[in-house]
């Protein structure tokens, strides 16, 4: 409704540059305008749709203007989510259960990902992923806010652990594709781990090419993303412990330790969970760092991977919907934890 | 329809400018310049696609780079003549956009599907319009019988061949093979013989073969073309196509035959991988970067399709007295007729427009075939190729082969299977292969494939 | 899993942390209830424990160990940013050998920004798209967002708790699974492969997130505040614009920031609904195309991926600031 109106609006305007701009089209400058201008006609259109109806919402009759309002505000969220993800997540949940031709075919595609060798790597792999991710770049993360915490150059050294979150995974692939490259011994390496692996005297290891080793070399990467994340939001959070806290602790005669795991960890449990859950959601969700750097070969796979090749490269429907709906299992406690963490929230409150 | 004209509408103004924005840059090659005198071009040749006002056909293809302007270049003037706009869109993970798509009702108007395999699996979908009669006579008239069935599923033809290439030679350095005092072998046994002799000159960083399988999501299917290969020229083409059908299955003793003599060459570490390590290092070579160590004495031999020309570095001469060179892999016997394999593309179209039915018709024809071949780089089977139109020496080898009546040309195994096997389990099948599994228990994991 | 917050902690070395915490957290406790001044402390009274603590805490070691951290951490980045002034004949050298054979060369920013061909290398076309395709898709989920996350914080209804479990728990719906109905419903109303299609799935995709994070932080707002407002006689859309927009302004500024990064970087959902095209697919479709010719473009890769960089890399240091600020502020108390 909301895409269609925005549509509407912005489609006319956008078929007749002329309206935007009279310059003659013959420049980069032009494509940039251009394109520029669809930008804006599309912004501007979205924020008229959106004060339209907070506006009307506004004039609804007095009696029923609460139900109005609250529809005005929850709607356009709710209907977009509704399409592009509640309906795709039913159909998904329906089609495991299918050949992906609607002939439904009972469990046959969950025998098929636990009876197929290859699946249960990726299973395993998957495992092996959320629980190392979140754990090393939290615990890292954290490490380093509360080891830098209040140094000199604490904005610098931040920025540089923060920077891979900036990078995309294409980049970030390409980035240790060149860390991890490999070339026999004899020959000059081009790859800098390798390198420093001849200049201590060793040979050169082929990193992305050894199960069950391949897949941690792939978590690193990872790893290396998710950590600066980790640490900005910890250290924003431990800087927001009152300090009348820590020094109370510390008048009391506490190590630096116990400050650590008595005031500071307890300030910034919250923090902690928000961090955990999104590092561990992502994590389920990874796959383009596996696509772009072994493609999932040697045993690298994980179920997100396998999934998208399923249903969209080998046209296995319903085996990439029944892979979906394990992953979709396997964050289930990680959604649960996090309902029982609000609802506490909720009751202090 | 509706969709389709909206896009349009929304589209146009975007991609204008966009030419636009290329003209200025200086890359104004393919554009079409829809608008200017345009009476440079002849366009008698074109009269037969017709004139259209403003229509516009999208391809959508795995082809990028380079390879992705010399296609727009191809069809410059056709665009000019006729007045349609063909929009390109190259996309390297074409393999599984095509399904994303067409299901999502996205279907670009022309694609260029770089497998039999695929295209049976799209068509399979009912979005698929079988080719009009234009591009069939065209078909008829310039590819073999057999060209024509890998574009027809179920006994209806939907996509006409548009590019190929030979597969099957190996690259070797003509200056090396002097140095080394060996020559070209003539038989396989003598190929084998010739990777002996090499062997016994390696070091640690020499080896007579350089193999690389690396392919991204791909990978694995250059060793499918090895064991193609040895399948055609040991067991014959009766026995190949059995193999393709499924009546010969995997662990099917020919089958297991070529495995073995493949796996005696690249299997073997005194016999690779030249430049790259051991043997495991055939899976995470890239097929690009594989035949490069030839340049630099680190191997002399690799085994690549003819498209391998266009990998070797600017300045690289290809000619049998030039820095690189290639020979087709021998047969059993020294004086048996050429017994070859191949790959090619194909064009199908998913709605009948008439814009784009004159695009595809034109892609089917021999004057498409010369003008995309004389900008170099590919070939074509299509019998109206001048030979002499290929712009380097491996092409003209290459078309001659594919258009000398006696010889025995097969479609690439792989591209022809289903999906499942011929995309997946066959590929990964020789990758767990190099890596130390053994050839029983490949075989059998890939025959448990098979649909 | 079932207890992520504990298992993260680091394991300790058997410190001496390990007994009688009990009663100390709760010394702590009270004592953030009980009498200490707002602002007493630190000064000079109880100057001299306070100092050793520090010392400790940021003691040498910590300091060594940070700059390891930091160096591991910047070592990738800053070897794909030096193979990129590489001459291309250097390729099959390592990158660190620049500091020995000194020939820095921006040659391969020029090959990949102006290019010589028409699909070869031309990122400038890709970058402008990018950016339209970034800003919208950055805007829209927040304001939706923060709409969303507003009612279901301060409007009361029936549901209310499980719609939001709900919402949060769409964030773990395979993006990949909704490709395909999503492409049907665009194509449905004709703006297949345009600049809308895209925006409105970044939109879709970053809802949940938006909508948990700013409900995080606006259910924080003092309620004497939203009251007094309702007292006055003031609408939820004056609530929402006077009150909760601007007490909101730190958080949204670091969701817009991960939301920003998450949608530049993003490669899968514009390949989808931009249809690929050099008029609407960005930065990161070309960067995708240009690795998987890893062989021929060895030596451009380094400075294409550069390039791609270095957007997020500047609005993230114009912007952390607003990045450590807000971003789940709220949850700080739990």
């Amino acid at each position: 409704m909301l895409s269609t109106l925005l549509y509407s609006v912005a489609a006319p305007l956008a078929a007749h540059p002329g309206l935007l701009n009279t310059a003659r089209k013959t420049s980069f400058w032009n494509d940039l305008w251009q394109k520029f201008g669809t930008m804006f006609v599309g912004i501007a259109a979205f924020l008229a749709v959106v004060g339209l109806i907070l506006f009307l919402a506004d004039r609804a009759p007095k009696r029923s203007r609460d139900v109005w309002q609250l529809i005005a505000f929850v709607a356009p969220g709710l209907i977009l989510l509704g399409i592009g993800l509640i309906y795709p997540a039913l159909r998904t949940g329906y089609q495991a259960f299918t050949d992906g031709k609607d002939n439904f075919v009972g469990v046959d595609n969950f025998v098929w990902i636990f009876t197929s060798g290859e699946m249960l790597v990726s299973l395993l792999n998957t495992l092996i992923w959320v629980l190392c991710v979140p754990f090393f770049a939290t615990a890292i993360g954290l490490t380093y806010a509360v080891f830098i915490d209040k140094s000199r150059g604490e904005k610098a050294l931040k920025s540089l652990v923060f920077m891979p979150m900036a990078i995309s995974f294409v980049g970030a692939g390409i980035i240790w594709s060149f860390m991890y490259a490999y070339r026999s011994k004899g020959f000059a390496q081009t790859g800098l781990l390798n390198q420093i692996l001849v200049w201590i005297g060793l040979e050169p290891v082929q990193f992305l090419n050894t199960p069950p080793w391949n897949t941690f070399f792939l978590i690193v990467v990872l790893i290396w993303i998710q950590t600066g994340f980790a640490m900005v939001v910890l250290s924003a959070s431990i800087k927001a412990i009152p300090t009348e806290q820590v020094e109370a602790a510390r008048l009391d005669g506490a190590s630096g330790w116990q400050v650590f795991r008595n005031v500071t960890i307890p300030g910034i449990r919250g923090s902690l969970v928000v961090v955990i859950t999104t590092i561990s959601i992502a994590t389920l969700k990874v796959f383009d760092i596996v696509k772009t750097m072994t493609s999932g070969n040697n045993k690298t796979s994980v179920i997100a991977l396998d999934m998208y090749d399923q249903a969209f490269r080998f046209g296995e429907v319903g085996h990439g919907a029944a892979l979906a709906l394990i992953l979709f299992i396997m964050v289930l406690p990680v959604v649960i934890y996090n309902v029982r963490v609000m609802r506490k929230q909720r009751e202090i409150r | 329809m509706s969709t389709t004209f909206k896009k349009r509408v929304w589209l146009t103004p975007l991609a204008l400018v966009s030419v636009a924005g290329l003209l200025l840059t200086g890359c104004s090659n393919s554009s079409n310049d829809a608008g200017g005198g345009g009476s440079k071009t002849d366009c008698t040749d074109y009269e037969q696609y017709g004139t259209f006002e403003g229509d516009e056909v999208e391809v959508y293809a795995t082809i990028v780079e380079v390879e992705a302007d010399q296609l727009e270049e191809s069809w410059a003037d056709f665009e000019e003549c006729t007045g349609i706009t063909v929009n390109y869109v190259g996309d390297q993970g074409f393999e599984t956009q095509i399904n994303v798509r067409v299901e999502g009702g996205d279907a670009p108007d022309l694609a260029v599907f770089p497998q039999p395999g695929l295209l049976q699996r799209i068509v399979e979908t009912g979005k698929v319009v079988p080719a009009p009669k234009s591009v069939e006579d065209n078909v008829d008239e310039g590819w073999s019988e057999s060209w024509k069935t890998y574009g027809t599923v179920d006994g209806t033809f939907y996509a006409s061949p548009l590019m190929a290439s030979v597969k099957g030679w190996v690259w070797y350095s003509p200056s090396d093979f002097t140095d080394r005092g060996v020559e070209v072998p003539t038989t396989l046994a003598e190929l084998n013989d010739l990777t002996k002799t090499l062997a016994a000159e390696k070091t640690d960083t020499y080896r007579p073969w350089c193999v690389g399988f690396g392919s991204d999501a791909a990978t694995g299917w250059p060793g499918t073309d090895w064991i193609e290969d040895y399948v055609l020229r040991q067991s014959g083409p009766d026995v190949y196509d059995q193999w393709v059908a499924g009546d010969v299955k995997f662990n099917s003793p020919e089958i297991k035959k070529a495995f073995d003599s493949v796996g005696d060459i690249i299997l073997n570490p005194d016999n690779v991988n030249g430049g790259f390590g051991d043997v495991s290092t055939i899976n995470t070579t890239t097929f690009q970067e594989a035949g490069q160590p030839i340049l630099d004495g680190n191997c002399s031999l690799h085994h690549q399709a003819s498209f391998y020309e266009a990998q070797w570095p600017e300045g690289t001469t290809v000619a049998k007295d030039g820095d690189v060179w290639a020979f087709l892999l021998p047969s059993e016997e020294a004086d048996a007729g050429k017994s070859v394999t191949g790959g090619g593309e194909f064009v199908a179209a998913f709605n009948d427009n008439k814009a784009t039915a004159a695009l595809q018709t034109y892609m089917s024809s021999a004057l498409w075939a010369n003008n995309r071949v004389s900008l170099g780089g590919v070939i074509s089977a299509n019998k109206g190729l001048d030979p002499d139109n290929a712009q380097s020496e491996i092409g003209k080898e290459a078309v001659r082969i594919l258009q000398d009546p006696d010889t025995v040309f097969r479609f690439d195994a792989s591209d022809l299977m289903p999906a499942a096997v011929g995309s997946a389990s066959f590929w990964k099948g020789m990758v767990n292969w190099v890596n130390g599994e053994s050839t029983d228990s490949v075989l059998t994991s890939i025959d448990k494939t098979w649909p | 899993m079932s207890n992520p917050a504990i298992d993260v902690l680091p394991d300790p070395t058997e410190g001496p942390g390990r007994h009688g915490t009990g009663t100390h957290t709760e010394a702590i406790l009270t004592g953030r209830g009980g009498g200490r001044g707002r602002r007493g402390g630190v000064g000079s009274s109880g100057g001299g424990k306070a100092d050793r603590v520090k010392q400790r805490l940021t003691s040498p070691w910590a300091t060594v160990a940070a700059i390891i951290i930091a160096f591991l951490w910047t070592v990738p980045t800053f070897g794909l940013f030096v193979a990129s002034l590489r001459p291309a004949a250097d390729k099959r050298d390592g990158w660190w050998t620049i500091f020995t054979q000194w020939q820095p060369t921006l040659d391969n920013y020029s090959t990949v920004l102006v290019g010589s061909s028409t699909a070869n290398n031309n990122l400038a076309s890709y970058f402008i798209n990018s950016f339209v395709i970034t800003i919208p898709g950055t805007l829209f989920p927040l304001l939706l967002a923060l709409m969303a996350a507003y009612a279901f914080a301060w409007i009361p209804f029936r549901g209310r708790g499980t719609l939001f479990v709900l919402v949060f728990a769409l964030q773990i719906v395979p993006l990949q699974m909704a490709l395909i109905p999503l492409l049907q419903f665009f194509n449905g109303i004709g703006i297949g492969g345009t600049f809308p299609a895209v925006w409105i799935a970044h939109t879709i995709f970053g809802l949940p997130l938006g909508i948990f994070l700013l409900h995080n932080f606006v259910a924080q707002i003092p309620p004497e505040l939203i009251e007094a407002a309702r007292v006055d006689g003031a609408s939820q859309t004056q609530i929402f614009f006077r009150i909760i927009i601007p007490l909101s302004l730190p958080a949204i500024a670091s969701i817009a920031i991960f939301q920003f990064l998450w949608v530049w970087n993003d490669l899968l959902v514009a390949l989808v609904f931009s249809g690929g095209t050099a008029e609407v697919a960005p930065l990161t479709a070309k960067l995708a195309n240009m690795a998987g010719n890893f062989g021929r473009n060895e030596h451009l890769l380094p400075a294409g991926a550069f390039v791609s960089i270095i957007v997020p890399l500047i609005v993230f240091f114009a912007l952390q600031r607003y990045f450590v600020r807000g971003l789940l502020a709220g949850s700080t108390k739990g």
